[in-house]
């Protein structure tokens, strides 16, 4: 097994994740994703009020803290029929786009960046010519040498204390690091920013939800934030305003900031356009009501599926054809099913802890192989970015192309690790951009007297048939996510979720056919074995999200007499 | 070289923070502590010093939602905190390395810094089947656990999952979820319970340490009481309307948009002990009763079994006025829960969800009469 490299944990993403990689002569052959963490929280919801369900499914995840909310929601109203109004619609917008722009602003200077920036280089940078490469990629406002002399010199001051706290050990100096100091230093001035920057615009939250981390405002059939101009305990003038303020700052960390260092940072990466390609299918379910119908219709973001990278044709999407499988993952098999019937036994048969490797033959993740027709789909910003492109989405073609016409290269880049974190840039921007329409219809809708929120005839479950069902899509910043609910005498029956990273993390399925983080490490070079700095580009490219991916219900059964002993 | 020697305020100056500022924050951090205004520049003295704490950050069953609490820190902010206050020796969600060099980073600060780190936990611990649902570098969450404890200085619980066992020990709590205090002995440990924890109160507990060397107060739940020696209700804003008798009745009628008490549609608030109506989130700027949404009670043990259904109002806290009612209510709520734990020990004590919904029932009847 003296072949195989094995990271664990995967740091920088939500939850608990493990790779294991085979590499022969430099370069990844093989490849397998665990996710070793599973709490049952499916389970946990059984018998319990349909209307609670969007709280306990929001702590599925406190990164993506707002989407399994928003999906819980729909699916109940699904299922019961409530009408959403259109105050409430334009709410959950606003809230969606800024979880968008601000968790993926984080991602990339937070969990990301640091597979391409070298911290340790910054502090050899010339303040001087980092000024004059500031000055040259956009107008911010950031941008003296006196700044960047304080940056470094603050850098250079925790240096040396010796205690480099998260930025010890890491694999600063590595070969796969391109970057001039200069780009570097930019880059690390850019990391602090960002940190400043993500906790003021996610205010847009506390605003109309209480608070972030978990906003506490979602209800079904509508939101809990009041709209009245003339209250100081709604939406008003007030609040309107200081969302506008965030919302322009977001705005401009993005255009003068992500978008230009991106630009900038590509050209040394350029190899890895080439690297971190999957099998082509690509999967969307849309996002963002536009009009008065409410969600799913008139969605600005398009819902669609592209297949074997082809994108001249865009295919529906219809939830029936989903199914998950089990034949890798820890738990009793079933063959394949689709959500509704998604019943679960969990079954370890993996190794007794402290382990050393996985037995990857057998079942190896808590996650399930979702498949949609079979086959495995890669979802995320890329899928969106490509739907709504092969769609002929103008905001998006425009955006897309002027990136790829500055970076001198045609979209066949875009099925890649490099495609991956561009088209997650390309859709903060013109989600940034588009966040005021929201902000501006909602005011406009108040204005014309209409203060209502909430679908208050279905909130009395006695108004509920005794047996429903539903299902509710949320196209979240890690790709589509569904919650399929079962309810019956008020009661949840069943719910299932399969969310963006049970999608992209899966283990192999039932024909052994790769998911898709698995699928993008081959051929990835590893220049270390015992630094793979490369895996974690490629993994982080996808922005893992592992809580979510694991929340399968079990039932308790005797367990400790199948624990293979290796 | 003089940078070296810089405390924090310096730092902060270099960066445009100016002494005003600086000490504006410290006295915030005295009133979250408690402490009378005075003791501001005894918090500005123990920040200045170079004695940032080595700080070991472990997640366990969590949804990273106090991880990134942590980064919505604005007092002082997050980038100040990680660099300046603590060192934050290792974190799975901010730091640069991973695999077998984050272990050696986690290794290396425990040898180093023994007996003298702080152990901060997200997440509850499974231990049923050996503990095999949470297992991170091949071995069990249990384990690393025990490991990290036992050299630690103290040991804070962050959010609810981790102080309570939360989310993951709800009924039936499929994977035998706990909380820390469950399984570490001998160690001081401290809940920050909340879902999420707010920061604010994690760097307030800190500087309590760094300026006295010692915890603060806690309560029964082992809870600092700067932090939860009050209910929501006492201290909330809306409490007028509720001793007025104004109660929303739906989402959006004319008292919702008003501001009107919430109790009637499911506020936990007088059941809670917590700091959110004074400390409020996001730098202050707001809390879910002033969103228009009830507590739901999740600083308490036994949260979520206790606290749900969250629509459900609250039995026996009478309408008009009545202060004395409202306070035994709370009281004799916290009573339950104190019972039970008094059988059942401090955390994942909520097994037998049927015995909650006896609980509860006996009391719905009560009120229905
Ligand atoms: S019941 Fe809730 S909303 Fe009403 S006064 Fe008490 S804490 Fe505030």
């Amino acid at each position: 097994m003296a072949d195989r490299i094995v990271v664990d944990p995967i740091t920088r993403i939500e939850g608990h994740l493990r790779i294991e990689a085979k590499v022969e002569n430099g370069v990844i052959t093989d490849a397998w994703s665990s996710s070793t963490m599973f709490r049952g929280i499916e389970k946990i919801l059984q018998g319990r009020d349909p209307r609670d369900a969007w709280y306990i499914t929001q702590r599925f995840c406190g990164v993506c803290t707002t989407v399994h909310s928003i999906a819980s929601i729909r699916a109940v109203e699904n299922a019961v029929g409530m009408k959403v109004p259109f105050n409430a619609e334009m709410i959950r917008n606003v809230i969606m786009g800024m979880q968008y722009v601000q968790d993926h602003v984080i991602h990339f200077y937070h969990l990301h960046a640091l597979d391409w920036v070298d911290i340790v280089s910054a502090l050899s940078a010339d303040p001087v010519k980092t000024a004059a490469l500031q000055e040259s990629i956009s107008d911010w406002k950031y941008s003296s040498a006196d700044y960047f002399k304080g940056i470094q010199d603050r850098l250079a001051a925790f240096a040396k204390t010796g205690r480099l706290g998260p930025f010890g050990n890491a694999y600063w100096g590595h070969p796969a690091y391109k970057l001039p100091p200069e780009a570097n230093l930019m880059a690390a001035s850019h990391y602090l920013q960002a940190l400043e920057v993500q906790k003021e615009i996610i205010k847009v939250h506390a605003i109309l939800g209480s608070k972030n981390p978990h906003p506490q405002t979602f209800l079904t059939g509508g939101m809990s934030i009041p709209c009245d101009p003339n209250s100081q305990n709604a939406i008003n003038a007030d609040k309107i305003a200081m969302i506008m303020e965030c919302n322009k700052t977001a705005r401009e960390f993005v255009e003068k900031v992500y978008i230009p260092d991106i630009i900038a940072v590509a050209p040394f990466y350029l190899d890895w356009a080439g690297i971190g390609k999957t099998s082509g299918n690509y999967m969307s379910y849309g996002e963002f009501p536009d009009g008065r119908e409410g969600h799913p219709n008139n969605l600005w973001l398009p819902a669609g599926i592209i297949k074997n990278g082809d994108l001249s044709t865009v295919h529906p999407v219809d939830h029936t054809k989903i199914t998950e499988d089990v034949v890798h993952s820890w738990y009793e098999d079933t063959g394949p099913r689709h959500p509704w019937e998604g019943a679960t036994d969990k079954k370890y048969i993996g190794p007794k802890p402290p382990y050393d490797y996985l037995d990857v033959e057998q079942k190896y993740s808590f996650v399930k192989s979702p498949r949609y027709e079979g086959a495995p789909m890669e979802v995320g910003p890329l899928s969106r970015m490509l739907v709504a492109y092969a769609s002929g989405h103008k905001e998006v073609q425009d955006v897309v192309n002027h990136v790829l016409t500055t970076l001198g290269v045609g979209p066949e880049v875009l099925f890649s690790t490099l495609g991956r974190t561009a088209a997650r840039a390309v859709e903060t921007l013109i989600v940034a951009r588009k966040m005021e329409s929201w902000l501006m219809a909602l005011a406009a809708n108040i204005n014309t007297g209409d203060y209502a929120i909430h679908d208050n005839s279905k909130w009395d479950p006695s108004t509920w048939p005794v047996q429903a069902q539903g299902y509710g899509w949320h196209e979240a910043p890690r790709g589509a996510l569904g919650h399929w609910i079962v309810i019956q005498n008020k009661e949840i029956k069943n719910y299932q979720a399969v969310v963006p990273s049970t999608w992209n993390a899966a283990p192999r399925d039932d024909k052994g056919v790769r998911s898709p983080y698995e699928e993008a490490l081959i051929g990835t070079p590893i220049a270390d074995p015992e630094k793979p700095l490369e895996i974690l580009r490629t993994i982080h490219s996808y922005d893992p999200c592992l809580a979510c991916a694991v929340h399968v219900y079990d039932e308790k059964n005797e367990l400790k007499s199948k624990v293979k002993i290796l | 070289m003089e940078v070296l020697f810089m405390g924090l305020r310096e730092k902060l100056e270099l960066l445009g923070v100016s002494r005003r500022d600086f000490l504006k924050f410290c006295t915030a951090v005295s009133a979250t502590l408690a402490l009378p205004p005075a003791m501001a520049p005894k918090v500005a003295e123990a920040l200045e010093d170079d004695n940032r704490p080595a700080v070991i950050w472990l997640e366990f069953q969590s949804c990273s939602g106090d991880s990134e609490s942590l980064l919505r820190s604005g007092r002082p902010k997050a980038a100040d905190l990680v660099l300046d206050v603590i060192s934050l020796d290792y974190a799975e969600v901010l730091m640069a390395a991973a695999g077998h060099q984050a272990e050696q980073a986690k290794h290396d600060s425990m040898e180093k810094n023994k007996g003298k780190y702080v152990l901060i936990v997200e997440g509850s611990i499974p231990v049923e089947d050996d503990g095999i649902y949470c297992c991170i570098a091949g071995d069990t969450a249990l384990n690393q656990l025990k490991k990290a404890a036992a050299g630690a200085a103290m040991v804070i619980a962050v959010g609810n999952c981790a102080s309570f066992g939360g989310i993951p020990a709800a009924y039936p709590n499929p994977t035998g979820a706990k909380g820390v205090a469950d399984l570490v002995s001998g160690v001081p440990v401290v809940n920050l319970p909340g879902c999420p924890m707010n920061c604010d109160n994690l760097t307030a507990l800190i500087v309590h340490y760094l300026i006295f060397g010692t915890l603060p107060a806690l309560d029964n739940q082992l809870r600092p009481k700067f932090a939860h020696g009050k209910r929501i209700h006492d201290n909330c804003e809306r409490r007028g309307h509720f001793d007025a008798g104004q109660y929303v009745e739906k989402w959006g009628d004319e008292a919702h948009r008003q501001g009107w008490c919430l109790y009637k549609m499911g506020c936990k608030g007088p059941q809670t002990w917590h700091n959110c109506p004074t400390l409020r989130w996001n730098d202050g700027l707001s809390w879910p009763v002033m969103a228009g949404h009830g507590c739901v009670g999740c600083s308490e043990p036994g949260f979520i079994d206790t606290m749900s259904p969250f629509y459900r109002r609250l039995p026996e806290v009478p309408g008009f006025g009545v202060e004395s009612s409202a306070t035994s209510v709370g009281l004799k709520l916290v009573g339950v829960a104190t019972a039970f734990f008094a059988v059942h020990g401090v955390v994942s004590i909520i097994r037998n969800r049927g015995t909650v919904k006896k609980v509860e029932e006996e009391y719905y009847e009560k009120e229905e009469k």
